[in-house]
């Protein structure tokens, strides 16, 4: 019974198909940006198929750039990374009847518009599946390496992307996403959510001041949830 | 088609620190249980990561100081938050978002 309900890789496709049109704004971007920094087409297309990382991407750009040593490429895109250690750690328990190597497949190809779309599934309380998530994950890749090459060849014409706010499609997808997860995760009252997203509003700006903006993330963020979990006890 | 050695081994070892801490809970989690509140506290993972992300977007680092504010992307956010509100679709928040910022950079 529950194998015929099991949601299907072509659900999965469909599902990431609203985020498709993002990352191919950001993935453009990061393409040009990749040019820009004077990266070849196999470059950019290497960095989107072996590192497959927005933020990322347009950072490692930036410091090949200025021939940054190596070790501090590798330890920045760590940090900038590590968050999605976090992400992992809130997907995985809801996969865990899948074979090991769905599990690897599922966490090698995780980011944060594949977690967004899944985890507003499972804040819904709706049913999710090995297959549905390696749709979304697939197409969300390919969508990308894609982005990222287009990006590369219009960068041979184009000097100046900013120009055409294509920078700004990454923090545009950050906004849908939190709406959507605020309004659509049914586990959490709206009153609760959004007094921890103001908590960690203010414990960022205070990190911030003190330490790296990738560590201060993470930092607001583990503190974040831990006001969330305080907040549900107490009240 | 060029490919320095430099940017390859970048490549390389910016992928492996990018896979391991998404691949390692998968390999974990699935030998143990975890507990109710590990799970709850996880819950609140995608809410203040997107947040955290988000506000760090209108922030400008500043050198032993507070963070200053990014009016380009503040001024972008209002109607790309409206967009969401009204549409609840990420495909639209992201052209009115890549709109707004464009018409910004064109007028300022």
């Amino acid at each position: 019974m529950e194998k015929e309900n099991e949601l299907s890789f072509y659900d999965g496709v469909k599902a990431c198909l609203p985020t498709v049109l993002g990352y191919a704004g950001i993935g453009i971007a990061a393409g040009v940006v990749g040019k820009a920094s004077h990266l070849s087409l196999l470059e950019v297309a290497l960095l989107a198929i072996i590192v497959y990382a927005g933020a990322a991407q347009f950072i490692i750009s930036g410091l090949l750039l200025l021939q940054s040593p190596i070790s501090a490429i590798i330890f920045t895109t760590f940090l900038i990374n590590s968050r999605h250690f976090l992400m992992s750690m809130a997907e995985a328990p809801h996969f865990k009847k899948y074979s090991l190597w769905n599990n690897i497949g599922i966490g090698a190809l995780l980011t944060d518009e594949t977690f967004g779309v899944s985890m507003n599934q499972i804040g819904n309380k709706k049913p999710v599946s090995a297959k549905w998530m390696h749709g979304i994950n697939v197409t969300a890749y390919l969508a990308w390496i894609v982005a990222c090459i287009v990006g590369a060849f219009i960068g041979n014409w184009l000097p100046n992307p900013e120009q055409f706010g294509l920078d700004f499609a990454l923090s545009a997808m950050f906004i849908g996403l939190l709406y959507l997860q605020v309004v659509s995760d049914k586990s959490k009252k709206m009153s609760t959510s959004l007094f921890v997203m103001l908590l960690v509003a203010l414990f960022l700006i205070v990190f911030m001041r003190v330490m790296s903006p990738e560590l201060a993330i993470l930092t607001a963020t583990l503190l974040g949830c831990l006001m969330g979990v305080i907040l549900e006890k107490w009240r | 088609m060029a490919l320095s050695s430099y940017t390859l081994y970048v490549i390389i070892g910016c992928g492996l620190v990018t896979f391991i801490p998404r691949v390692l809970p998968f390999i974990f989690v699935r030998k143990l249980q975890l507990p109710d509140v590990v799970i709850r506290y996880l819950s609140y993972v995608p809410l203040c990561i997107l947040t955290a992300l988000f506000v760090q977007s209108l922030l400008v680092t500043r050198e032993n100081g507070f963070p200053g504010i990014n009016f380009e992307n503040l001024l972008a956010s209002l109607p790309t938050i409206v967009t969401a509100i009204l549409t609840k679709n990420l495909m639209w928040v992201v052209i009115v978002g890549i709109i707004s910022m464009a018409m910004i950079r064109f007028f300022a």
